[in-house]
């Protein structure tokens, strides 16, 4: 296993390319995207079997799907870091001519994207179908999955949750970013998502709760945990506890950092409160 | 003129269920998936010999067409299979993004398009598909007039990469079009070879178009009789060649006129030779129940209605 130093220290300059990519054209989302930063590094650093490179069948390595594509800014900079393309190209970031869009998607063919999100709800699908064709392939790798809460509300995520378990597709772990926050307030005000490890279990999935998504122990002590549940019968979700803009103590608990990019000012105070550890791009 | 015979009354659909079975032995990459309606669209077959490439996804159209777009990461050339108002309205955004922006090589495959469903009624009778569809960048439309040709298209849509929608239907329609074609997408047939009036005709309205070409002959009327069975991308040079001879066209649809493929030739027309055309297809409406046959009488969708379209626009000329 990796040092856990290492990949703290990782997560903290992933923090500084999320506020430098909407600083620098004054969009995107970094709300979100800081609440995941651990997730995302767990991910490719630490649980994913990877094979160099990237080819769009990954065949024989684990496979991943962000559904809710708005926290792209995290999703490019850890792709960047994990080396399927130059983490210069973070500059290009919603850029004209980019392949680093607003929302990720394969048109542009940025290596480590697999299918466009960002109109949600529509990644478990597209997990179950990849999941599928492993199966197919006698391919016996992994299908990760991260959706927004809020992302919930729409209802395709209810098809793809009831076909999951009724046709027993073992080898997908759907992570719920559970922040409680949507763009127009908190979920509970927008509109409840009521109990989610009651909805997830009576749809015939096994649920597992990771409480502190913001420890890189805990996350990857957690999504350990789910992997192992693989393999059983049943699909695993993974209800992961964040707090939207983590890091940055003037975008945390609050639903305002959503779709705001930071001002000079606030991009100083917020790259003040992490400090560069792996170097700028 | 050339004759063409009704082979026997085969409904399109039945073409797409045999193409299917056909596949699943000739390519193992082939996945079928359905939303509860394996009957409807004739894949039984491909069911029970490929338990394991067959998807039955419930009343879940969204989640079907986002499964497909995931199969296709590995290599499968998934064919997905429910009515035409189910495999495009219901799920617009999710072809649009999961299949179309993202590229995959997904075969939509819509059966029980236009008001030639019949008696289920507007609900169920989509005559907006074609347009819809062809919107998208990169979706190739094909829509297909008899079994042979159901059939030809389907086995060859599988070695077509990128996202195509095949559109066809419910009824037993005459099948007329040899049994061993060789199904080129976006290449036009020429079905009569004629002078004064084109006719261009795309999926059931084929028949009618040889059957009106027929009525306009006994009335020394030449009709140059084009099947376009791909909408997009279209055969522009065969449109255009045949208006130079004619002067006048007539286009013929299953479909609305808005969004159809009587606007796609306009526009051809339009760019390159201006030319008086008229447009059999629904006019900005809903259908309602009733049999095929009364409902293509009463949507001027039939032979009948192609002579009195063809000989209004030989009076524009």
């Amino acid at each position: 296993m990796t040092d856990i130093k290492q990949l703290e220290d990782l997560v903290i300059q992933v923090r500084r390319d999320i506020l430098r990519q909407v600083h620098k054209v004054n969009s995107g989302h970094p709300g979100g995207s800081l609440g995941c930063a651990e997730f995302f590094v767990a991910l490719y650093q630490e649980l994913m079997e990877r094979k160099e490179g990237f080819d769009m069948d990954g065949k024989d390595e684990d496979i991943f799907f962000l559904s809710n594509g708005h926290i792209s800014p995290v999703f490019y900079s850890v792709l960047a870091r994990s080396g399927y393309f130059p983490v210069d190209e973070l500059n290009t970031f919603r850029l004209l001519n980019s392949r680093l869009q607003g929302h990720p998607t394969t048109h542009e063919g940025l290596p480590g994207v697999r299918i466009a999100s960002g109109s949600l709800g529509q990644g478990i699908s597209a997990a179950i179908g990849a999941a599928a064709a492993k199966k197919l392939n006698n391919d016996p790798h992994l299908i990760y999955t991260l959706c927004g809460d809020g992302e919930l509300q729409e209802g395709q995520n209810w098809e793809a949750i009831m076909y999951a378990a009724g046709n027993k597709v073992d080898s997908l772990i759907v992570t719920i970013d559970l922040n409680g926050q949507q763009i127009d307030g908190s979920t509970d005000n927008v509109l409840p998502l009521g109990n989610l490890k009651g909805k997830f279990e009576a749809f015939g999935w096994d649920v597992l709760t990771i409480s502190e998504g913001n420890n890189m122990q805990a996350v990857i002590d957690g999504m350990k945990a789910a992997k192992a549940k693989t393999g059983k019968g049943k699909p695993v979700c993974v209800l992961l506890k964040t707090v939207m803009g983590n890091g940055v103590d003037f975008m945390m608990h609050t639903h305002a950092w959503h779709g705001k990019a930071p001002n000079d000012e606030q991009l100083a105070l917020a790259l003040a409160q992490n400090p560069e550890t792996l170097g700028d791009y | 003129m050339k004759t063409y015979k009704d082979t026997g009354k085969k409904d399109t659909r039945s073409g797409f269920g045999d193409g299917l079975t056909e596949l699943g032995q000739k390519n193992p990459n082939v996945v079928a998936l359905c939303a509860d309606l394996t009957g409807s669209l004739k894949m039984d077959d491909f069911k029970a010999n490929h338990p394991d490439r067959f998807f039955q996804v419930g009343i879940a159209e969204a989640n079907m067409i986002g499964m497909a777009a995931g199969m296709t990461i590995g290599g499968k050339i998934p064919f997905t299979g429910t009515f035409a108002n189910f495999s495009t309205g219901r799920v617009y955004d999710q072809i649009r993004q999961s299949v179309a922006y993202s590229g995959k090589n997904v075969k939509i495959c819509a059966s029980h398009a236009g008001v030639t469903l019949g008696e289920d009624g507007a609900t169920h009778q989509i005559l907006e598909d074609i347009g819809l569809m062809k919107m998208l960048p990169g979706m190739t439309v094909i829509n297909t007039c008899d079994y042979n040709q159901t059939k030809a298209a389907t086995l060859a849509i599988a070695e077509h990469q990128g996202p195509v929608y095949l559109r066809f239907g419910r009824p037993k329609v005459a099948n007329f079009t040899l049994a061993d074609q060789k199904f080129e997408i976006g290449k036009a047939v020429h079905l009569q070879d004629g002078t004064d009036v084109t006719i261009v005709a795309t999926g059931h309205l084929v028949w009618e178009a040889l059957l009106a070409a027929e009525t306009l002959h006994a009335q020394n009327i030449s009709a140059d009789v084009i099947n376009i069975h791909t909408i997009k991308p279209l055969d522009r040079n065969a449109i255009l060649a045949s208006v130079k001879k004619t002067g006048c066209i007539v286009t013929a649809e299953e479909h609305n006129y808005l969004g159809g493929l009587g606007e796609s030739v306009a526009r051809v027309l339009a760019e390159n030779d201006p030319t008086p055309q008229e447009f059999v297809a629904t006019q900005d409406t809903f259908g309602e129940s009733g049999t095929p046959e009364q409902l293509m009488e009463k949507y001027g969708l039939n032979a009948d209605a192609i002579v009195k379209a063809a000989k209004k626009v030989l009076n524009r000329k």
